[in-house]
């Protein structure tokens, strides 16, 4: 069994063992905060002890001794919204699933991280696997779940090596597995490897992933907090959700309500690819203008790069252009502004590349990852597909503008999960702020092409 | 708690159950909502996004099968917002279908062309087929069923149907995206997954994408073949079910016509199935009656549904014994009709073509088996289902509903009371009871009509004595039951004499052949209760309702097989059957 001594003792040894490793500066851009990523290429993954000696486990310990419903208050209280892209408020949820009457319930790790150009995930998982285990333990008290899941999408071999040497090392130790804190709760977490499909990001294709069947999305409600897994109360959170819960329980829900934009408390870890001078992850307050992420966080655009459009969460995302880039970040800012946080991956566009080749290349993507449990997304994306073919190869008239337009709001209207309602969002978004592109491209009987 | 929710839809106010969907209470208050994948009691997934609704403060639109009501819901049914996506939904599905109306077998009752015509559908999709299409696959390899990617909507409505009446799961669909497709467990052959043929999955298909194996071609090339003496035998609860298809109300008997048709249709003779079900009983019966006296293998399982045939050899070979060596009352007939009844009108057997018309695709299989053949010549040559015989109809642009009736002439078509009932679920056991007990207590009883086999129940039990013995029967009809029956059986809890066993919930009337019904005329209709309903007055009316009583047939064996289960009783009139227990290993 784990005790506080215990604990302690491990760290003691350990901060006496790695000298001032810990202390080592590493080198951040001033803006970056590292309350999620303060682990991250400090410890090393592949030691529970180190973890420990940075205080790990503590949140959990901390809320062994709590009542659930005060955990579940603390979460409220932090503000902290879920960051696997739809931005649900994590206290609610918990609170949910723990006012479900049930026999057993579950919690589940979402690491199936499917989205292109995102990796966040993928980091703090690699960097700092105990943090999101612990998570996943304190939500377990919460709610009263026992077992936990962890679905790691299959293209993430080395987070499989180190999730499953920090599952392993915890099972030892005590701290899965065998009550906790003298306490009589005992947590249980499986890994489980996804089959490669972007859908079953979705909670529910999940979960039927997860009970074995093929990975397609149920029908909401009922919602998995009160029929989720087997039929069973279940949490779904994200991994960047869920790593920072032990800070969140250790230093309280106020200190994290402080941090960032107070519609999207705390940090929103973002990853940015394309024409800038310094791609990479980042770890951001929210709230931060997007100018200000694009040219003092990742260094301006690239030499000889004239800036475009930037694009948020990639083949469900919308673009904001030069003059939008004062709006700030936060679920609801941005989506006041017609674009989706989602995960927070940021793609910036130069004026080499194309709006409509890039919303055909994202369109083929749905197109491969839907379901096809439903006609508008299963047939629709093939059509809105072929029409961006047929326009961007010169040959689309007025009339598959028109039809490019009607079919993408069907799709949002009418899809039965979030990738169909989300796939045309780039689409849209692309012929509300670049029409001229698409326009261009139509077929011109003047010129007798 | 009030179990009533207060709600409007397009504005009116409405009182509804709590747990009900939109769908059912906008129905039941004659508010109409299109749909496609939803099936009463069988489909109800929400995918195809055909009867969305709009409801006030959710964002998109919902499928109101799926939607449960609550306390002050507002919805709309039909606003601009609806209707555009339901246009939508159709128009991309009508872009992957393969429009083939005029050769298609669902030309007069296709859902989907009844969606596209009700919603102004104008297809703009189609010039960019080219493009989008998917691949079409059509697989028809087996006997009895044809699956056809062209054409299917992917609705599920076939997969919901064949788990909820056969619990084989044989049919599912298979991969993903655009690229999805119904399968069944043996992607290339149905015939090898394990498949029973029960037909359900045709029945609830919206469109023609899944269908029998087409028949009319072979019974049409025989016609023109001046050579060729074609004899046409319908099964008994074809008459029951025909009338439907020309617009009757179900459970309308249209023997007599049914007969003229086949006249007009230009076959040689006309035989009937009925004939063969009186000769049947009696080799069945005496079968029975040999058990019993000489210690025979108990149960006794009756041999006449080629579905439940395939259920037995494929899952519980360990009781083929149990089964009556009986062909079925049509192979029979067959076997008679060119071996017998043709010689005697010296028409060589090798000119003669039988045509069977079933309510059943599993006969297409079963008329298939090596071993149902006499003397070198097939049995039966030719299976047409009842819709089959529909469309040949139509075709022929023949005017059912004025038809004359007819009654034929020829031996092998007269028929007691007691073959009549063959196509209800109890009818094979009551009418092999009412000659069993004559010729095991050696005289004649008035009272024929053994109620405790007929109804709808799924197994259903009697114990009756017969000359001093107690004999346990009992009836079983549908997969399900079929599979219940089975642990029952082997629990030992009771020891039977003679089962009954059909392929199909309600036995032949609701056979996998039998026309198939819009969804809103299915719902309102016992289907089942009203053919059995037909078949059971037909025999209340016949002078004679006992199968030993049948003349034509006792002639048959004056003149030709001597006695029941004689040598060549056995030669022609019974068969063999086969382990097929690598279908459920398939599985
Ligand atoms: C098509 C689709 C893919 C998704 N993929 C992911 C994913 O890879 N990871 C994730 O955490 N959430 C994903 N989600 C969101 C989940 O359904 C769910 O909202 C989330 O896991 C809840 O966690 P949170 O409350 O911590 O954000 C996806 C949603 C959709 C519609
Ligand atoms: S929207 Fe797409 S992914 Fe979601 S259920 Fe429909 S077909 Fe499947």
């Amino acid at each position: 069994m784990i005790t506080l001594a215990k604990l302690m003792k491990i760290k003691e040894k350990t901060l006496n063992e790695v000298g001032d490793k810990f202390n080592k500066n590493i080198e951040l851009n001033s803006l970056e905060i590292r309350d999620k990523l303060r682990n991250a290429g400090v410890i090393n993954p592949l030691s529970i002890e180190e973890y420990i000696a940075r205080d790990g486990y503590l949140g959990a310990l901390k809320a062994s001794q709590m009542k659930q419903t005060d955990i579940i208050q603390e979460m409220k209280k932090s503000g902290l919204r879920g960051r696997g892209g739809a931005g649900f408020p994590t206290g609610l949820k918990w609170q949910f699933a723990h006012d479900a009457n049930a026999d057993q319930k579950y919690i589940i790790m979402n690491a199936d991280e499917g989205i292109p150009g995102d990796y966040m995930d993928r980091i703090i998982m690699e960097s700092d696997p105990h943090s999101v285990i612990e998570g996943m333990l304190i939500a377990g008290m919460a709610i009263g779940a026992t077992k936990g899941f962890i679905y790691l999408r299959i293209e993430y071999p080395k987070c499989k090596v180190v999730l499953e040497k920090a599952i392993k090392d915890a099972y030892e130790l005590g701290i899965l597995g065998s009550p906790l804190f003298n306490t009589d709760f005992k947590f249980d977490i499986e890994l489980r490897i996804g089959a490669g499909a972007y859908i079953c990001g979705e909670e529910t294709a999940l979960i039927e992933s997860i009970e074995g069947m093929k990975g397609q999305p149920r029908n909401k409600p009922p919602f998995p907090v009160t029929e989720g897994l087997y039929g069973k109360p279940t949490v779904v959170n994200n991994v960047e959700t869920l790593c920072i819960v032990p800070q969140i329980i250790q230093k309280g829900g106020h200190w994290y309500h402080k941090i960032g934009n107070p519609e999207t408390p705390g940090t929103k870890i973002h990853t940015i690819s394309g024409k800038v001078k310094r791609p990479g992850y980042y770890e951001l307050p929210t709230g931060m203008p997007i100018k200000t992420i694009l040219e003092q966080v990742a260094g301006g655009m690239a030499n000889g790069s004239d800036f475009k459009a930037v694009l948020f969460s990639g083949p469900s995302g919308g673009f904001l252009k030069k003059d939008e880039l004062f709006r700030r970040t936060g679920f609801d800012t941005l989506a006041k502004n017609g674009v989706q946080m989602g995960a927070g991956g940021l793609i910036v566009l130069d004026e080499s590349n194309d709006i409509v080749s890039l919303c055909r290349s994202f369109m083929k993507f749905n197109m491969k990852e839907s379901c096809g449990r439903c006609t508008p997304c299963r047939e629709g994306t093939v059509r809105i597909y072929e029409l961006l073919k047929k326009i961007e190869s010169g040959m689309g008239t007025d009339k598959d503008l028109i039809q490019l337009e009607d079919l993408s709001y069907y799709m949002i209207n009418s899809a039965f999960c979030g990738l169909g309602q989300s796939a045309p969002n780039p689409v849209l978004s692309g012929l509300d702020k670049f029409r001229n592109e698409f326009q261009n491209k139509l077929y011109n009987f003047g010129e007798g092409k | 708690m009030s179990d009533f929710v207060k709600m409007t839809i397009n504005d009116i106010e409405l009182k509804a159950r709590k747990g009900q969907t939109v769908l059912e209470v906008a129905e039941e208050n004659g508010i109409y909502i299109p749909r496609l994948c939803y099936l009463k009691g069988i489909n109800n997934e929400g995918d195809c996004r055909v009867c969305v609704v709009d409801v006030d403060g959710q964002n998109g639109l919902k499928s109101s099968c799926k939607l449960e009501v609550y306390e002050g819901m507002k919805v709309n049914t039909g606003n601009e917002k609806v209707k555009s996506s339901v246009k939508n939904s159709l128009e991309l599905l009508a872009a992957n279908h393969s429009f083939e109306c005029w050769a298609c077998s669902r030309e007069h009752n296709c859902e989907f062309l009844r969606l596209l015509r009700k919603n102004n559908v104008q297809n703009p999709l189609a010039e960019k087929q080219e493009h989008g299409r998917k691949e079409r696959v059509i697989r028809d390899s087996s006997v009895s069923l044809v699956l056809d990617s062209g054409k299917c909507l992917l609705c599920g409505r076939c997969v919901s149907a064949c788990h909820t009446y056969t619990g084989l799961d044989i049919l599912s669909i298979n991969k993903r995206g655009s690229d999805s497709i119904v399968e069944s467990i043996d992607p290339i052959s149905i015939d090898n997954s394990g498949c029973v043929y029960c037909g359900k999955c045709i029945q609830a298909c919206p469109v023609g994408a899944l269908t029998e194996k087409d028949g009319i071609m072979k019974v049409q090339e025989a016609l023109n073949d001046p050579k060729k003496f074609v004899v046409i035998q319908p099964a008994p609860s074809v008459r029951v079910a025909l009338a439907e298809e020309f617009g009757y109300p179900v459970g309308t008997n249209v023997e007599g016509k049914m007969y003229r048709a086949f006249d007009e249709l230009g076959f040689d003779d006309i035989g009937d199935v009925n004939w063969s079900a009186d000769l049947t009983i009696i080799e069945e019966g005496y079968e029975f009656i040999d058990r019993l006296q000489n210690g025979g293998v108990f149960p006794m399982f009756t041999s006449c549904s080629p579905g439940w045939i395939r259920y037995i050899e494929g899952y519980e070979a360990e009781y083929l014994p149990s089964l009556s060596s009986a062909k079925s009352p049509h192979m029979m007939q067959g076997a008679m009709t060119k071996q017998y009844y043709a010689p005697k009108m010296n028409i060589k057997p090798e000119d003669v073509f039988v045509v069977s018309v079933m309510p059943c695709i599993a006969k297409k299989f079963e008329i298939e088996r090596p071993e149902m053949q006499s003397h070198g010549h097939r049995d039966v040559d030719a299976v047409i289902t009842t819709r089959e015989l529909a469309r040949m109809i139509k075709y022929n642009e023949i005017n059912f509903r004025d038809l004359e009736e007819l009654k034929p002439k020829g031996q092998l078509s007269q028929f007691t009371g007691a073959a009549n009932i063959f196509g209800a679920t109890g009818g094979v056991m009551e009418a092999a009871l009412r000659t069993v007990v004559e010729v095991l207590e050696g005289k004649s009883f008035d009272e024929v009509e053994y109620k405790m086999v007929r109804g709808t129940e799924e197994i259903k039990e009697a114990t009756l004595n017969v000359h001093g013995i107690d004999v346990n029967v009992a009836v079983v009809h549908g997969v399900r039951a079929i599979k219940e029956f089975f642990e029952i059986l082997k629990s030992g809890e009771k020891q039977y004499h003679f089962v009954e066993f059909m392929g199909c919930i309600g036995g032949c009337v609701n056979g996998g052949g039998q026309p198939i019904t819009l969804p809103e005329t299915y719902e309102k209709n016992d289907f089942i209760e009203l053919r059995s309903k037909a078949l059971y007055d037909e025999d209340k009316d016949m002078a004679l309702r006992k199968s030993h009583k049948n003349r034509a047939v006792m002639v048959t064996y004056e003149e030709f097989l001597e006695k029941p289960n004689s040598h060549r009783a056995h030669e022609m009139l019974h068969t063999h059957y086969k382990n097929r227990e690598y279908l459920k290993e398939s599985k």
